[in-house]
């Protein structure tokens, strides 16, 4: 679709439409895009083509168990975040006590699911700059991950696991063989990565100064998570308000620095969730270690969910940034209303104001660099 | 063993009915358009990994649908994004194909019951040849449907049909208006 | 950092009894009740004031009431300077379904009150861009009002399992 507006300048703008179905777009996803060439003036984000009325579904579906599904498919690439939010918040209005052995396994998959989802962003991201070779290296990684979930949930990739109290069944009996396995693997192909892509000159000058965003900005369009980190924001929920047993480890928060270019650009947001891979590594170690060995899993689960009138808004740090629920109950046995609160629905609206001046193959760029899934931005 | 793995005696010269070998020629490499709408995508970009290469089959991914021979057709179709789906596939050049693959756009999936917005099938909009159940399939079954779609392109015929013959859009809007 | 109820007592005195109201239920969190015209004059306050300094918007969620036939709108705030977090409700009759937007206090509200007027059918006042963002454009009705009947039919497609 195009057609060309004259303003009062006498330049020609033109309209052009990108997507829905676009290779670099990262789903369904259609920005609309006024051009003066290849410079862009306005970009305007149209969403709503993967709504798949998961709210809806959470009042209609009769149980606060049977919910959990639907909320592995809102960002099909973190499952087991989305779950442990949804477990997290139910609890909290629960107000029941979770067995040591549960949280411990639940930090695991969680941060397992953190690498993972971290190695797809990044592979997609090299592939819409034109790297190949990574995102085949980095999905042979991923692979690794995607086994160990297997063998103990049963799914490669939508998992249905946790439960609220507790988890279906225990892991399998090489969990933390294969886990400490896979640690010791995976250290040097992180290194590997850095000298593949992250400090490869074409890569650095394709992101570096390009979708600065600043800090003020950030927090006023309540970013959060590595986006709001690469504009040199120290802001994790996992230090910052945790939940969980995340105050018992020792991690480092890493943040943009400005390194390649200016604070707060591409290279910055990247090179965050690089520095975070390692991270979930240490945590993970430290949870192997401080696991313990017997507990029934299954044992503070309740049989009926039925909390008392209340609500309750829980927040937790999925690999995308904030990710909030809100339920409100109403002493039935189904929810009343859940609101999933996304971080890429946020984020995603930050679009025009730090695109504005770029060309179109940075656009594909910025859209990379802030990882939007968009099962979560629809819902 | 295939055509290329034999050894001639006395010339190479062989004589094949034209119908085999478009058919050998179009199933051998089939390129499939990227079309991932959502949660099927991610195990379409891990089919086309290295653990389980689509390439040994001569499966590529291309972004535009003219330059495609198969829709891959991955994850949940909304009523939104129904017409588009339509647009692209009008804009494939046949002999084109259709896999739906996942629960979702075989049948509405975990969706249909109170899905509003979520259209209870794929092919209400677009007649599809091979049908991927799971939610999501394993890359496994992917490539299952892959080898239907080249034992029903093995079947196919280059001679036209006798009575009645239509072309496949006229069948569609046939469809459509019943 | 202060709890809810320090905050409800701060801003009782700025605005008065009229204006603001404190809830707490049996479980979860309580929340502060603000009328539905004082709202963008409040949630300026709380962004700007130097003890409060609530610079994150969280999360805005629209709900319906059936039983006192009214929508309402959850915000959810947070400071990351002082560490405290708040929730607020507004809410507003289902005939008469206005409530002022905070969109020039956080830009973030933006997309949340389209999802709001899309999915609940609370209209925002001054709203820059009062448009459906996640249904169809031309969709009938506010899908998550609890009375909400699907539509058969949308441009030919069935909506329904047939």
């Amino acid at each position: 679709m195009m057609n060309l507006i004259s303003n009062d300048a006498g330049k020609k703008m033109m309209t052009i439409n990108m997507g829905p179905q676009h290779p670099s777009t990262h789903g369904v996803l259609r920005l609309e895009l006024d051009l003066d060439g290849e410079l862009i003036h306005a970009v305007r984000p149209n969403i709503g083509y993967l709504h798949r009325c998961f709210e809806k579904y959470a009042e209609k579906v009769g149980e606060y168990s049977k919910v959990i599904p639907y909320t592995d498919r809102m960002d099909y690439v973190s499952a087991m975040n989305q779950e442990h939010g949804y477990v997290t918040a139910m609890e909290k209005l629960l107000e029941i006590e979770i067995p040591e052995r549960v949280e411990y396994i639940r930090v695991i998959m969680a941060e397992l699911q953190r690498i993972a989802s971290h190695l797809l962003g990044i592979g997609a991201f090299g592939l819409d700059l034109g790297a190949f070779t990574p995102f085949l290296y980095l999905f042979t990684e991923r692979e690794k991950v995607l086994d160990i979930f297997e063998k103990t949930s049963g799914a490669r990739l939508l998992y249905n696991y946790m439960t609220v109290g507790g988890l279906i069944k225990d892991v399998h009996k090489d969990f933390k063989a294969d886990t400490a396995e896979f640690v010791k693997t995976f250290r040097p192909k992180i290194k590997e990565l850095n000298d593949l892509l992250s400090y490869n000159r074409i890569f650095i000058k394709r992101t570096a100064n390009v979708g600065v965003l600043p800090d003020k900005v950030a927090l006023n369009y309540a970013a959060s998570g590595p986006v709001l980190r690469g504009s040199g924001f120290k802001w994790d929920l996992r230090k910052d308000d945790p939940y969980s047993i995340y105050d018992r480890f020792e991690f480092d928060i890493p943040i943009g620095k400005g390194e390649m270019g200016t604070l707060g650009d591409c290279w910055d947001r990247y090179i965050v969730r690089v520095r975070e891979m390692e991270q979930s590594l240490l945590i993970i170690e430290q949870a192997l270690e401080g696991m313990p060995d017997e507990g029934d899993v299954t044992e503070a689960s309740p049989r009926r969910i039925r909390p008392k009138a209340g609500e309750i808004y829980a927040r937790t740090e999925s690999p995308r940034g904030e990710l909030g629920y809100y339920i409100i109950s109403d002493g039935k046995g189904a929810p009343f209303r859940v609101k999933a609160r996304a971080p890429s629905f946020v984020h995603l609206s930050m679009l025009p104001a730090i695109s504005k001046g770029s060309l179109i193959a940075d656009l594909v760029a910025i859209v990379g660099s802030i990882d939007i899934v968009l099962g979560e931005v629809d819902r | 063993m295939g055509i290329l793995d034999k050894k001639y005696h006395d010339s190479n010269i062989i004589i094949v009915n034209l119908e085999s070998a478009l058919n050998w020629a179009r199933k051998n490499s089939l390129w499939y358009e990227q079309f991932g709408l959502a949660c099927c995508a991610i195990e379409m970009m891990a089919t086309a990994a290295s653990r389980y290469d689509f390439d040994r089959f001569g499966i590529i991914p291309r972004s535009s649908p003219r330059q495609a021979d198969v829709m891959i057709v991955a994850g949940t179709v909304t009523m939104k994004m129904a017409s588009r789906i339509e647009r692209l596939y009008e804009q494939m050049s046949e002999p084109r194909y259709v896999i739906s693959m996942g629960s979702c756009s075989n049948c509405g999936g975990p969706y249909w019951e109170h899905g509003y917005h979520v259209l209870k099938g794929v092919d209400k909009v677009i007649p599809v040849d091979i049908y991927v159940p799971g939610c999501p399939p394993r890359p496994e079954a992917l490539l299952e449907g892959f080898i239907k779609l080249q034992e029903k392109i093995t079947g196919e015929t280059i001679i036209e049909k006798e009575e009645g013959s239509s072309s496949e859009l006229e069948e569609v809007s046939q469809a459509k208006t019943a | 950092m202060k709890q809810p109820e320090e905050i409800f007592e701060y801003l009782k005195q700025k605005f008065g009894e009229d204006s603001i109201g404190f809830e707490a239920p049996e479980v979860g969190q309580p929340w502060i009740e603000v009328d539905a015209s004082a709202v963008k004059d409040v949630m300026k306050f709380l962004r700007d004031d130097k003890e409060l300094r609530f610079d994150v918007l969280m999360c805005l969620s629209g709900v319906h009431y059936p039983d006192e036939e009214a929508v309402g709108v959850t915000y959810h705030i947070n400071s990351t300077q002082l560490k405290h977090s708040l929730a607020l409700k507004a809410k507003a009759p289902i005939d008469n379904p206005f409530i002022q937007s905070v969109e020039s206090v956080w830009k973030t509200a933006n997309w949340h009150e389209r999802e709001a007027w899309d999915m609940v059918g609370i209209k925002f006042k001054e709203h820059p861009n009062h448009k459906r963002i996640l249904c169809a454009e031309d969709w009938e009705g506010h899908p998550l009002r609890k009375d909400y009947v699907q539509q058969e039919f949308y441009n030919g497609m069935p909506t329904g399992d047939n």
